[in-house]
Formats: C-alpha cells, sequence, structure tokens
C-alpha cells in the first residue's frame, strides 16, 4: 500500500523537497474523496487546505445569482487544487464541485501555515511552487481571454 | 458561368482553371459549421490529395475561397471539406444543395509530414476548425496504425456546441495507443470535459519526446503558445510542424496576397517546419 509520504514525495509538485520537508507535510495530510456532484469548496468559505487530485475531475465555478455557474476550468488527476489558503483573507474565490468521483489528498492549510512560519525555507518552498502554478493559470487565463476560436 | 460552360473545360492541368464538382452531400457539424462532400461532376477521375492540403472553392458569383481538404485521403473521387460560415462567401459556400455545382481548384500547397512521423508517437494539437486540416492525418495513422506509435490529440474547441467531429472523437478515442483529449474555453454545466485552453491538456500526457512529432493547426496565437509547450515538454523544433493560413488568392505563388515574410503560405506552406517560420510568428507586422 502506498504511504501518505511516498505519493507526497513522488508527486511532481513537490519534486527536488528535501526528505524532512516531505515528512512535515505529511504531518498535515489526510486522504479524501468527494462523490461525483459533490462541492469540495464553495466560494467565501474559509480556505483551509489544499488538494493534490488523485483521480476524477473536479470544476471550478463562478456563481452568478439567478444564472447557472460558470465553470471557468477543470482539474484532474495530478493537479493542484487550491491556493487561496496560502493568502490571507483564506476564503475561496470559486466553488469547487467534483464532476466526477474524486480522490485527493487533503493538505491541511492552517497547519501548513504554521509550519512554515517555523520554518521559511519549507514557506519559500512552498511559495516558488505555488507561484509556478499561478503563473501558468494566469497565462492560461488571459489565452482563454482572447477567445481564440471567436469568428473574427 | 454556367456548370455545363464549365464542363466543357474539365479535362486540364491549369491551376488557375477550376474543376466542375458536385455537391453529394452536407452535414451540420456545428451551429456555423458544415462538412461539405464534392465528386467531380459526370463521374471524372477524383483528385489525389495529401493530408494538409487545401483547394480553393468556387461559388458562382459569389467567390472563391481556400478551404482544407477535411476527409479521408484514401477515399478516392470524394472530397470533404469543413467549412465555418464567418462571411458572404462561406455562407453561400455552406447554403449549398446537393446536387449544386461548385468549381474545385487544387489541391494546393504543402502537406504534413506523413513520412517523416511514421515509427514515431504522432502529437496532433489543433483549435477549433484547425482540426479539421488535422483529420485527413488522423485517418491515415488509424488506417495504418502498425506504422506509427501513440497517437495523441490534443483538441481546444470555444464552447461544446462548437466541438467537431463529435462521433469521431470518441471513436478514435477508443482505438489501441490513441489518447483524445477535448477541451472547452466556456463549458456549460452539461459538459463533463476539461474546461481551459488546449495548453492545459499537456500536463495529462506524459510525452516522449525524443520519440514524438507534433502537427499542429488552429488560430495563429494559440498555436505559438502551444509551441512553447512542446518546447517545455521537451520536442526539438524541427520535429513540429504547423499549418499557417493568410489571405490566399490565386493558390499557386503568382500573386503574393499570402506573402509570409520570404515564404508564399499557398505554395511552400500551409504546413510549415516549426523551425523555417519561428522568427516570423514573433514579427508583429506579419
Amino acid at each position: 500500500m502506498e504511504t501518505l509520504e511516498r505519493i507526497i514525495a513522488e508527486h511532481s509538485f513537490f519534486a527536488g523537497l528535501e526528505s524532512h520537508y516531505t515528512g512535515l507535510l505529511t504531518g498535515c495530510a489526510s486522504n479524501v474523496r468527494f462523490e461525483k456532484g459533490t462541492y469540495i469548496f464553495k466560494e467565501g468559505g474559509e480556505a483551509n487546505e489544499f488538494f493534490l487530485i488523485r483521480a476524477g475531475k473536479v470544476a471550478l465555478e463562478i456563481f452568478e445569482p439567478q444564472r447557472r455557474p460558470i465553470i471557468v476550468s477543470t482539474v484532474a488527476e495530478g493537479d493542484i487544487l487550491g491556493w487561496s489558503w496560502l493568502l490571507p483573507p483564506y476564503h475561496w474565490k470559486f466553488h469547487a464541485h467534483a464532476v466526477e468521483e474524486t480522490r485527493a489528498i487533503a493538505l491541511d492549510g492552517k497547519c501548513l501555515r504554521t509550519k512554515c512560519e517555523q520554518s521559511h525555507d519549507l514557506g519559500y518552498e512552498l511559495l516558488k511552487r505555488f507561484a509556478q502554478i499561478m503563473e501558468r493559470r494566469l497565462e492560461a487565463t488571459r489565452l482563454q481571454l482572447l477567445d481564440v476560436y471567436a469568428a473574427r | 458561368m454556367t456548370m455545363a460552360a464549365i464542363a466543357t473545360t474539365t479535362v486540364t492541368t491549369d491551376p488557375m482553371r477550376p474543376r466542375p464538382y458536385v455537391v453529394r452531400q452536407v452535414g451540420k457539424e456545428t451551429p456555423d459549421t458544415f462538412d461539405l462532400t464534392l465528386e467531380a461532376e459526370n463521374g471524372a477521375a477524383g483528385t489525389w490529395f495529401r493530408p494538409g492540403q487545401f483547394s480553393m472553392l468556387w461559388v458562382f458569383g459569389v467567390g472563391e475561397l481556400p478551404i482544407s481538404i477535411s476527409g479521408d485521403p484514401t477515399e478516392s473521387g470524394r472530397l470533404v471539406y469543413t467549412v465555418r460560415s464567418v462571411g458572404k462567401a462561406t455562407n453561400a459556400l455552406v447554403s449549398r444543395k446537393v446536387g449544386d455545382g461548385v468549381g474545385v481548384r487544387g489541391p494546393f500547397g504543402t502537406g504534413w509530414p506523413i513520412e517523416a512521423a511514421r515509427g514515431r508517437d504522432v502529437i496532433v494539437v489543433a483549435g477549433g476548425i484547425g482540426l479539421a486540416p488535422l483529420r485527413p492525418v488522423i485517418y491515415e495513422v488509424l488506417k495504418n496504425r502498425e506504422e506509427y506509435g501513440r497517437l495523441v490529440l490534443l483538441y481546444g474547441a470555444r464552447s461544446p456546441r462548437d466541438v467537431l467531429y463529435r462521433r469521431e472523437l470518441a471513436t478514435w478515442a477508443r482505438r489501441r495507443e490513441t489518447q483524445v483529449l477535448t477541451t472547452v474555453d466556456y463549458g456549460g454545466l452539461s459538459w463533463k470535459g476539461h474546461v481551459g485552453v488546449v495548453t492545459t491538456l499537456f500536463k495529462y500526457e506524459r510525452l516522449q519526446p525524443a520519440r514524438s512529432l507534433a502537427m499542429i493547426c488552429g488560430p495563429e496565437i494559440m498555436m505559438r503558445f502551444v509551441t512553447r509547450e512542446l518546447e517545455v515538454q521537451g520536442l526539438s523544433r524541427d520535429n513540429i510542424y504547423l499549418s499557417m493560413e493568410r489571405n490566399m488568392k490565386c493558390a499557386v505563388g503568382f500573386c503574393g496576397h499570402c506573402q509570409y515574410g520570404p515564404h508564399f503560405i499557398c505554395k511552400d506552406g500551409p504546413v510549415f517546419p516549426y523551425e523555417r517560420i519561428r522568427p516570423l510568428l514573433e514579427k508583429y507586422e506579419l
């Protein structure tokens, strides 16, 4: 059986992270499972964790009153879900909706924030990795905004 | 000019002279995109083409426009085109009825590097209507499965209703050694696939860059981002090919309408090795 520590250590997001940090992260980690159709978190809720998606698919939705939610992106196996735990005021900015049964490893944000305050090196390592994800998603969002397939 | 009048000039190699074809089938792909199947009039010999080539389709009294051939290259006698109705000429083209005439010149241009792809993984990245000129490549690979490595199709469309060849995508995905991933920029709640731009699909595929050859077609800006991503994945530039588009008129390199730096898209392209046109892709003026 795969241990949480091994899964975390082998995940591409944590590639190159020193093993004692992996051990620290594992202390904040747990296995979670979401049924198809359930909401993993909702906009405005407290953001106290992030997820390494192991299987399934999650839609990030923006809710507009009296209209159907808009899916802005999806994340799936191998992806990271959630970075609002990292930055104050620690509130989710979107709904996350499991469109398939989804298995993930949840990492407790409060626990991680405490460990990052104690070890700024760990904090820097995590911030570098999240910054890379933010940069890629920002680029993808800009490209999405260009609406390149529209008739011109 | 009537079809009868044109028919008198069919036996010709003059690339400027359209040959008479007849619409045999019209199929609706999306609300604004149609498949047109044409056959040579009076049972004349069909046209052979290479995947990636295009024809000039002439709608009598309206105009002529370049359209990529999207059908099966082994289906002799038939030419299939996937046409998106975005203006007067394309609208006239997709409004043709079965039995109507269309003038055809070509096929023109370079094709996809099918020979170079043999024995290798074929990475097809398409955006929007850009899947049309790549469909013949997919037919070729799937018909000669043992001659190629893995087939990976990454396809991005604007929304679920704009996804082309839905049934075929599902059929292709069931073939061995074939991975088909589709994403849309705007997904409704009923869409269960990926949402996000086509470059976001790369993270779900573990490419083997040393044995892969990539073919890309879509809006130019999308292709720019895809080439960057392929390079990040480790593909060398000489294993990446793009299909370019400009305003083509004569289709044989005489008129200069489609000049792209030192190249004519109609004659030197539309398929180019990325390495050859890379500096031009970054020029604003072109």
